[in-house]
């Protein structure tokens, strides 16, 4: 299959069974995007294809075969962290982490498509994505912060 | 056949089905995503996803009970990928969209080398999981007439949790200009079923709230819910009652919005 993957035009063979997110792991080492229910329910999984933001335990390789990937690893800057990976490490989002990729993806969907949402906004922005800490709190609150950022700059 | 896969992909990982192959009809031309009206008619390509549906104005004006049930299935990212046509060939009982497609008269379109079929929603499941479908067939497309006259409709559901979870009882009901009302019942029983009074008892908001009971008891006494893991049949019952009014409160407001 060929994919581009965080703007890197990349190529591998797949079995039929293998999944997007088995292939971003495995195969091209961006372990960032978290294997967890493996059936749509938690979001630990979520990247971006065509922009859309996708749980991608449930996209087989083959089918993004020509698309474009964005995985947690794409939205760093070259400098360091993004501004809302900078807001969950400021405001606490972050505990054991491993629901954080997700969270930080589904943030940013949301973000692209609404710059100011309201905290209702951001509870059903994020309501695809489980912390199994319970930091939900924090994490919403990270996300109106960096929307003031995004505002702001 | 695989289109959005939120459904399929999990029944393959779990091995609850074992097809020898499996075909994407994503990119298959004659089957892309997209909703187009045409002789009163609007029609929604078979690869249309639910965030796309959701978008679309012509749905938001006419089928605004869909788009409430749509907006409530899975998650954000089931809706970027998941379909209304592969919501209805899953055949679950709980199905979100069934409820409202079913009060506002859907078909859907099949297609094989046979031919193309149209199906009446209503005849189209058959059980958990079944449909009409016969080897070789594929939806191709749900079709929906556009409203003749004015109509209130209402989506409710009760679930565990808000998010990514399955209904543990949905409804729809529609009240029309006419008087006629109907409901589409979901998760209490083996398919998504539509029921209607024509008489114009539950349509008129003045009317006699005893007689409205017995007529909305008439209704609700046709769905024979099971118990499960979301809850017992019993509570399913009462539920589906609560809910019912509800629905039917919101529809008859929204039908006197849509008249003034």
């Amino acid at each position: 299959m060929r994919v581009v993957v965080n703007g890197r035009e990349l190529e591998t063979d797949v079995a039929p069974h293998h999944t997007l997110l088995d292939v971003l792991r495995d195969r091209f080492g961006l372990t960032g995007s978290k294997e967890c229910c493996a059936e749509g329910e938690c979001g630990a999984c979520t990247v971006l294809m065509d922009g859309h933001a996708v749980n991608s335990c449930l996209v087989l390789a083959v089918e993004a075969e020509g698309h474009a990937v964005t995985t947690i690893e794409g939205l760093s800057d070259v400098d360091g962290l993004s501004h809302i990976q900078d807001a969950f490490l400021a405001t606490g989002g972050v505990q054991c982490g491993f629901c954080i990729p997700g969270m930080v993806m589904s943030a940013h969907y949301l973000l692209e498509h609404n710059s100011a949402p309201t905290t209702t906004e951001i509870r059903e922005g994020l309501s695809g994505n489980l912390c199994r800490c319970g930091g939900y709190n924090q994490i919403c609150a990270a996300v109106a912060s960096a929307a003031q950022t995004r505002l702001t700059r | 056949m695989l289109c959005g896969g939120t459904d399929l992909i999990v029944a393959l990982r779990k091995g609850k089905i074992t097809p020898s192959m499996v075909v994407d009809i994503k990119r298959v031309p004659e089957l892309a995503a997209g909703l187009g009206e045409k002789g009163g008619e609007l029609r929604i390509g078979a690869t249309t996803v639910l965030t796309h549906l959701i978008a679309d104005e012509r749905v938001r004006s006419w089928f605004p009970a869909l788009v409430e049930a749509a907006q409530v299935v899975g998650s954000i990212q089931i809706r970027n990928r998941a379909t209304l046509a592969g919501n209805l060939v899953n055949a679950s009982p709980a199905a979100d969209t069934a409820p409202p497609l079913l009060v506002y008269g859907a078909s859907v379109e099949v297609v094989s080398s046979r031919g193309t079929r149209t199906v009446a929603l209503t005849d189209f499941f058959t059980g958990p999981g079944g449909t009409v479908l016969e080897a070789g067939e594929l939806v191709s497309a749900v079709l929906l007439p556009v409203p003749a006259e004015a109509v209130g409709a209402a989506f409710g559901r009760m679930t565990r949790r808000r998010g990514v979870d399955l209904a543990t009882v949905n409804l729809c009901c529609s009240v029309s200009a006419s008087g006629v009302t109907r409901f589409a019942f979901g998760a209490v029983g083996p398919r998504p079923f539509l029921v209607t009074d024509e008489t114009g008892t539950l349509a008129d908001p003045l009317g006699d709230p005893g007689q409205q009971e017995e007529a909305l008891a008439a209704l609700t006494s046709q769905a024979a819910p099971i118990s499960n893991v979301r809850a017992s049949r019993e509570y399913r019952q009462q539920m589906l009652t609560v809910l019912a009014r509800r629905a039917l409160d919101t529809a008859r407001q929204r039908l006197q919005e849509r008249l003034v």
